[in-house]
């Protein structure tokens, strides 16, 4: 991105979410930063007040980050209410304080879920996410070399359509944003960019019910359709995902209720 | 939540349809309630059918809301709302409204427990003048004595608190049925971005229609353009 010539530095008031361990109780407490480039970034900024906080022998705010370039999913907290901060599109680590004005307060907490349990300040296990993937986020495939390229056809739409629900970092964004904490936004891209592709055919409905039913078992909540998950997904990841996984679950349960077995026995045994 | 949702919609529609006829000749809403009384068990199949779907849908609510709070865990100190609709966040207090609503409806016109002086069975009969037909049958014979429920509506929303919880309540539905009817596509798979903005506008137009019609009923009778068949009874309890 390129970055705006704007002179000004600016101060503000970073009300943060400090929180000891996970049995710990958490409160707000209020930083001053002074003098900040408005060309910052909103990580590159907490590492300032960290130092600070280093000199004065205060513990600095924990917070998670690695890339830095809106790829790993990493970064994780909820500015002024909405997780990733302002703007369309981008993870925290996107977020730059050209956003913010002079003398604003900034109020930083984290994802808010109870499958989302608090490490310390603004980090959170999400591992409940990991726990979904391996319910049924994956394709039973031979391993080694590569397949030749052009033995499966998959059509272009196809194509598209599953990387969209492919750009998923994990990041939780969608369950930060959900006024229910739930789950739907993630899991439907999940589903949805293998169930979209042939290679997915397989374990389809299996896959869906499997994560579907692990993410209601981990304690996510339930979708009431108000969008908030796509609105704050850093990948703009579209909530007709949800609407294809809630069809793909339906048809995968009625199937399994009419499915006829085998009864086993036969084939030479 | 999505099913009985819909069934309920599909009620309240034929309902109000129903209750339109209040407009035309007595003969058609009170031939078209005795027609419904007529049904004898079929009527109680509905009526059973229709509790199962509202309780089921309440109950539905009530967990899903219990597990969403849990879910959260500790609220945002900071709230804040992208873009969910307004109608999406009330659901749960325009869906307590029309409960009440639906309370007090029925002690007012089903068992006469409120405003019992203009109940119709405290009402003189109704001499049907035409024959009532249902889609072209024959129901009720012309010349039949039947309850006057026209005039029991037209007594009831005489009375200008009725009418106006009627109205408030109804706007409520309305508006409870703008995010229920469009979210129910989503619910059961049927929606996506490519025809979600007519979808919008198909639950915006039937919101608009629904409330249209259910605020000409009592609209009407406050404005005095309806007036009651039995001169001489009103709204105020009957001086003896
Ligand atoms: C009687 C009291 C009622 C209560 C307490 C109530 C409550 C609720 C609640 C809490 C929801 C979920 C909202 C959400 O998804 O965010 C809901 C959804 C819905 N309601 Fe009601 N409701 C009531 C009556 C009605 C009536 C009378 C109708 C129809 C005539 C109706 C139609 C719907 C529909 C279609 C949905 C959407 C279902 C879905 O998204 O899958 N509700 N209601
Ligand atoms: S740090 Fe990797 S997405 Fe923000």
């Amino acid at each position: 991105m390129v970055a705006e010539n704007t002179a000004k530095n600016l101060s503000i008031t970073l009300r943060v979410w400090r929180q000891d361990g996970p049995q710990a109780v958490g409160k707000f407490v209020d930083y001053q930063s002074k003098d900040l480039s408005p060309n910052m970034s909103f990580l590159e900024m907490l590492d300032v007040v960290n130092d600070d906080l280093t000199l004065k022998g205060e513990p600095p705010i924990a917070f998670a980050h690695d890339c830095r370039e809106g790829i790993c999913g990493t970064c994780s907290c909820t500015i002024n209410g909405q997780p990733h901060g302002p703007g369309k599109g981008v993870a925290t680590c996107q977020v730059y304080m050209r956003t913010f004005r002079d003398g604003d307060v900034i109020t930083v907490e984290p994802f808010r879920a109870a499958a989302f349990p608090i490490v310390k300040d603004l980090i959170t296990d999400r591992s409940a996410f990991d726990k979904i993937q391996q319910a049924g986020g994956f394709i039973t495939a031979r391993a080694g070399s590569a397949p030749e390229a052009n033995a499966l056809p998959v059509p272009k739409p196809d194509a598209d359509l599953a990387m969209d629900a492919a750009t998923c970092i994990g990041c939780g964004a969608c369950v930060a944003a959900c006024k229910n904490a739930s789950a739907m936004l993630f899991v439907g891209a999940k589903v949805s960019h293998l169930g979209i592709l042939p290679q997915g055919q397989a374990e389809r409905d299996k896959r869906v019910v499997a994560m579907v039913d692990t993410m209601d078992a981990l304690g996510f909540g339930n979708c009431t359709n108000q969008y908030e998950c796509s609105a704050a997904c850093p990948k703009l990841i579209s909530h007709d995902f949800i609407s294809r996984m809630n069809r793909d679950y339906l048809a995968a349960t009625v199937r399994a209720a009419f499915k006829a077995v085998s009864l086993g026995g036969s084939g030479g045994s | 939540m999505a099913v009985t949702g819909l069934i309920l919609i599909g009620f309240v529609i034929g309902h109000l349809v129903g209750n339109l006829q209040v407009f035309q000749h007595p003969d058609h809403l009170n031939g078209y309630a005795q027609f419904l009384h007529q049904l004898g068990p079929l009527l109680w199949v509905a009526r059973i059918g229709l509790l199962v779907a509202v309780v089921i849908h309440i109950w539905a609510a009530t967990v899903l809301t219990l597990e969403n709070n849990r879910a959260r865990g500790t609220p945002y100190g900071f709230k804040h709302t992208i873009q969910a609709t307004l109608a999406s966040r009330m659901m749960r207090v325009t869906g307590y409204v029309v409960l009440g609503f639906l309370l007090y409806h029925i002690a007012h016109f089903t068992m006469g427990a409120a405003q019992s002086s203009t109940f119709k069975e405290n009402l003189p009969a109704y001499t049907m003048q035409h024959e009532y037909r249902v889609a072209g049958f024959p129901v009720v014979a012309a010349g039949a004595k039947v309850l006057d429920v026209h005039s029991m509506v037209i007594l009831g929303f005489q009375s200008p608190v009725v009418a106006l919880f009627y109205i408030i309540a109804v706007g409520l539905l309305s508006f409870h049925l703008l995010h229920g009817f469009d979210s129910l596509f989503q619910t059961l798979g049927l929606r996506s971005t490519r025809w979600a903005g007519g979808l919008r506008k198909v639950a915006l137009w039937l919101c608009l229609a629904y409330f249209a019609g259910n605020l000409a009923i009592p609209g009407a009778v406050l404005l005095g353009k309806l007036s009651p068949r039995a001169v001489g009874i009103s709204a105020a309890p009957a001086q003896r």
